[in-house]
Formats: C-alpha cells, sequence, structure tokens
C-alpha cells in the first residue's frame, strides 16, 4: 500500500474515497433508519437526466445535475409523504424516467459520447484536486448542518408523530433532509461513481446499526468502516490491477456477508444457551 | 378548576366523506382518570390525534388550557399505540426520555446537563434509571412502555395520554401499570386508550365509550353492582357479556 502512494493519482483516489466514505456514513446513516434506500437510488439513478440536459443544451454540468435530481428528489419525497403505500412505485418509474430521459439526450447530442460505466463505476484513479475540494467543503457542511440538526432529525427519524406534537416542522424537515441527500448524493457520483455510493450509503450504516447506540455512534462507525473498506479495496485494485471502484464494493459486500454470520452464530449460541 | 385541561365541544371529524367522530362534547379536567373505550374504528384514535392537535376537526372547536390545540400540544404528555415500531434502531432509554425535551429553537446535538437529570428523574420514577443506558431492542416490552411514559413525563403535561398502553403487557402486568397510572394520576390528568372492553381498572375514575359519539359515564354511576346487566357500548350493538371475576369490585355500566 504504502508504495503505491508514491503515486500522486493513488494519494487523490485514497483522499477522495476517505472523503466519500464520511459523507456517506453521515448521511447514510440517516437513510437507513429512515429506511429510505430506494428513494437514494431513484435520486442517484433519475441524476442522469442532468446530465443529459447539462450537454444537451450546453448548460454548465454541475449546476444542471443538481438542479434535476433536487427536482426529481423533491417530487419522491412530496409523493413518499402524501402517498405512502405507493411511493416505492412512482420512485421506480421517476428512477427509470430520469436515466432513460438522459441516455436519449445524450444519443440526440451531436458528436459527443459520454461514458455509462464511468457514471456507474466512477472515476476515482483520475479524480482532479478541485473536486477533492468540493468534497472536503461538502463535508464540512454536512457535519455541520446534521450536528446543528442533530435533535430534530433523531426525532423525525425515531418517531415523527412526537416530533409534531414537540413542535418540530417535520414536513419542512424532510424536504431538506432529502434535499441535501440529493445535493450530496450528486457531488459524491462525479467522483466515486453510482453504485459505490449506494454502497458505501447502505452496507456501512447497516452493520453498524446493531451496536450503535445513537445516531452519531452509527455515523462515525459507518464513516470509519466505510473508509476501512475503501482503503482495503484501493490496496487490492492496486494489488491486483482490478477496477478500483468495484473492488471497494466487493470488500463491503463481503464483510456484510460476514457480519451476517457473525449475527446468526450469536443468535444461535444465546438460543443454546437458554 | 376553572378552566378544563381539555374542552372539547360538539366536534365532527371525517377521513375522506366517512365520518369517524359526531358531535363529541367533553370537558377533561386536572384530577381525571378516564378511560375512553369502544370497538376498533370507532374513533378512539382519531379522538386522540384531533387532541394533539395532529387533525383538524370539521366542526366544533377543541382548546387545550383555553388555547388552540397546535399551540398547547406540549400541555399534553402522548404515549403512542405503537411502541415497538423501530425496535432496531440506535437509541438508549435516556436519549429517548430526552426527546421528551425536544423544543423548537434548541438546536445542536449535545443535551444539557439540567435536562439530562430530569431525563433521569423521570426514568426513576418510572423505575426505569437502572436501564437507562440500555438500547431500547434490549428493553422486554412493558420496560419500554415506561420508558414511553417518562418520555411523556418529561414535557412537564397537564394531561396524559396513552393509546392503548397495555396491548403488549400481560394481565399481572396490566394490573401494576394501571395501579403505576393511578399514582400519575395524583399530579396530572389521564386518559387511557382500550380496545378492551373488560379490562378497566379500578383505578379508572370515570369511563367514555366512544363510537363516533361519545358517551361519559361518572364515576358515580360506575360504582353500581349491577353483575346481571351487559356490557352496551353503542347505540345499535350489543355485546353481551359475562363478568367473571374473584371478589369485588365489578364495574358495569348503565344503558346509554
Amino acid at each position: 500500500m504504502i508504495d503505491a502512494l508514491q503515486f500522486e493519482f493513488m494519494r487523490n483516489a485514497l483522499v477522495a474515497g476517505l472523503l466519500a466514505s464520511v459523507i456517506c456514513g453521515i448521511m447514510g446513516t440517516l437513510v437507513v433508519v429512515n429506511r429510505i434506500v430506494f428513494l437514494s437510488g431513484g435520486i442517484a439513478h433519475a441524476a442522469y437526466g442532468g446530465i443529459g440536459l447539462a450537454f444537451y443544451f450546453g448548460w454548465p454540468y454541475l449546476p444542471s445535475t443538481i438542479g434535476f435530481s433536487l427536482i426529481a428528489a423533491m417530487v419522491m419525497a412530496a409523493v413518499s409523504l402524501k402517498a405512502k403505500h405507493r411511493a416505492d412505485t412512482i420512485i421506480g418509474v421517476i428512477w427509470a424516467l430520469g436515466m432513460a430521459f438522459g441516455i436519449i439526450l445524450l444519443d440526440l447530442t451531436p458528436g459527443y459520447n459520454v461514458d455509462l460505466m464511468s457514471y456507474l463505476f466512477g472515476s476515482i484513479l483520475t479524480v482532479p484536486k478541485s473536486d477533492i475540494m468540493i468534497m472536503l467543503f461538502m463535508g464540512v457542511l454536512i457535519s455541520i448542518l446534521v450536528a446543528y440538526y442533530y435533535k430534530d432529525l433523531l426525532a423525525l427519524s425515531y418517531d415523527e408523530e412526537f416530533a409534531q406534537i414537540r413542535g418540530v416542522h417535520v414536513k419542512g424537515l424532510y424536504f431538506a433532509l432529502i434535499g441535501m441527500l440529493a445535493v450530496t448524493i450528486v457531488m459524491v457520483i462525479q467522483v466515486v461513481g453510482l453504485i459505490l455510493v449506494i454502497a458505501l450509503l447502505t452496507i456501512p450504516p447497516f452493520i453498524v446499526e446493531k451496536h450503535a447506540k445513537s445516531l452519531v455512534q452509527m455515523m462515525v462507525g459507518s464513516s470509519l468502516l466505510g473508509s476501512l473498506f475503501t482503503i482495503t479495496g484501493l490496496w487490492l485494485s492496486y494489488r491486483y490491477n482490478l477496477t478500483s471502484g468495484a473492488s471497494i464494493i466487493m470488500v463491503s459486500g463481503v464483510a456484510f456477508l460476514i457480519s451476517m454470520v457473525i449475527e446468526r452464530m450469536e443468535l444461535y449460541s444465546r438460543i443454546k444457551n437458554k | 378548576m376553572s378552566t378544563p385541561i381539555v374542552e372539547i365541544r360538539n366536534v365532527a371529524f371525517a377521513y375522506s366523506g366517512d365520518s369517524v367522530i359526531k358531535d363529541v362534547s367533553l370537558n377533561i379536567w386536572p384530577e381525571d382518570y378516564i378511560a375512553m373505550i369502544g370497538p376498533n374504528g370507532g374513533g378512539k384514535t382519531t379522538l386522540l390525534k384531533l387532541i394533539l392537535g395532529l387533525l383538524k376537526p370539521d366542526t366544533g372547536v377543541i382548546r387545550v388550557m383555553g388555547q388552540s390545540t397546535q399551540k398547547a400540544s406540549s400541555c399534553i404528555g402522548y404515549v403512542p399505540q405503537d411502541v415497538h415500531i423501530n425496535r432496531s434502531f440506535p437509541i438508549t432509554a435516556l436519549d429517548l426520555v430526552l426527546m421528551g425535551k425536544l423544543a423548537p429553537k434548541k438546536r445542536w446535538a449535545r443535551n444539557s446537563a439540567s435536562n439530562r437529570r430530569e431525563a433521569m428523574a423521570a426514568l426513576e420514577q418510572l423505575e426505569m434509571a437502572p436501564r437507562a443506558t440500555k438500547k431500547i431492542g434490549e428493553l422486554s416490552g412493558g420496560q419500554l412502555q415506561r420508558v414511553f411514559i417518562a418520555r411523556a413525563l418529561v414535557t412537564k403535561p397537564k394531561l396524559l395520554l396513552l393509546d392503548e398502553p397495555t396491548a403488549s403487557i400481560d394481565t399481572k402486568g396490566q394490573a401494576d401499570f394501571f395501579k403505576l397510572l393511578g399514582e400519575l394520576n395524583k399530579d396530572l390528568g389521564i386518559l387511557v386508550v382500550s380496545h378492551d372492553l373488560l379490562a378497566i381498572s379500578r383505578y379508572v375514575k370515570s369511563v367514555a365509550c366512544v363510537n363516533k359519539g361519545l358517551h361519559y359515564h361518572k364515576q358515580a354511576e360506575i360504582t353500581g353492582d349491577m353483575l346481571e346487566t351487559m356490557y352496551p357500548c353503542t347505540d345499535e350493538e350489543w355485546c353481551p357479556v359475562e363478568l367473571v371475576a374473584h371478589g369485588l369490585p365489578h364495574r358495569v355500566l348503565k344503558n346509554h
């Protein structure tokens, strides 16, 4: 690993991966406890429509992608508040439509060919310094926002009705949470790709949830675990010449399976001891 | 005792055209210990949500401490029906109680020392202090119930609303539970909802039957030992019940 770090692109990849792990650890905790994993997937895929718009009309990339995902995310959030039992279907529709819309716009854009694979798996090995600075800024901003609204977010996540009775503006906070999630997802996808974002949003928080005693612990634990997966995955990809994003996800997946097996065994031994 | 905690006057409510509550009037006083009973779908939970300001009545008025329900919802401590939802959530009993200290404009993650003391005191009152740092997933149904009551108590309510609190507790636990509420009743009013028409403890002072409308039975009326009568709770439906119990007290309601 140490000799890998003599290359600047490896150092950048490592820093980008660690920042993504921390950002996803914080947001992923909120995603998992609020059960909005599917909604996050919807945002991540629908964002492709924004990329299509940017290239077709020649708009600046980041604002149009963020704008498009924010609109898609707000529609999904509104649906999931209004018609809970139909929310997953509507999210599925927006998910597919956004992606198809983006691909068709890119088809129609003359002379340009965006690599879909780099959107899916990112290009963590070619991350420019500027993207790292953006992610660093985002990480700090998200940490401050989550710390400031921590109690409200906790009450919203655990017991929405009680939060409302205690005077929390539940709907506004929910939209704000989804909005923050949309911005996060778009920014991090740019760097590490859609699939890795979903993996980092879900796998570390899921493993940590059983052992954490508070949301803060879960956020810190998920960030650390995500970082560990990232480092291990990057090393494997360097050592065996594999796709870096996919390697990180495979490491996370194996850890996920191991944690499931350990949990089963604990459960079994507890029953046996009784 | 000039103003009641809750004043419900001629309230009606309908979910998308289906009338759930019709012409309900009720005053709740600080010394009250009311059991609200009635069939499923009779509108008990809806009435609770109206009192809490989570729903708005179609017609009629609800005032809490002389104010609108939205403004005064902090005067009411609420214990929800399903305490088992989100059992795997990473939160300790103490943090759950501290949620009751939630107030708008008080931000940042840290809880003040005085809030922590109050939360611990509430847990102590409910004999749950030794479990304060346990995760909620490690508590039994009855213990979790007490934690939720502690959360309601730290809001310093004038009235405690409990929605079917005994559903997850065994019979012995239920008796203790109603006794506990009886203790709390020294300081605040209590309104407890139950769909179990028979399981009403003798600590309860009055009974409100809710089935679209509301019939209120005062203390004097329900201490009569009329074992041969039935247990009517609605105008249309009669539920014949034989009461089997060892020793007194029994409690039977007159016809509406």
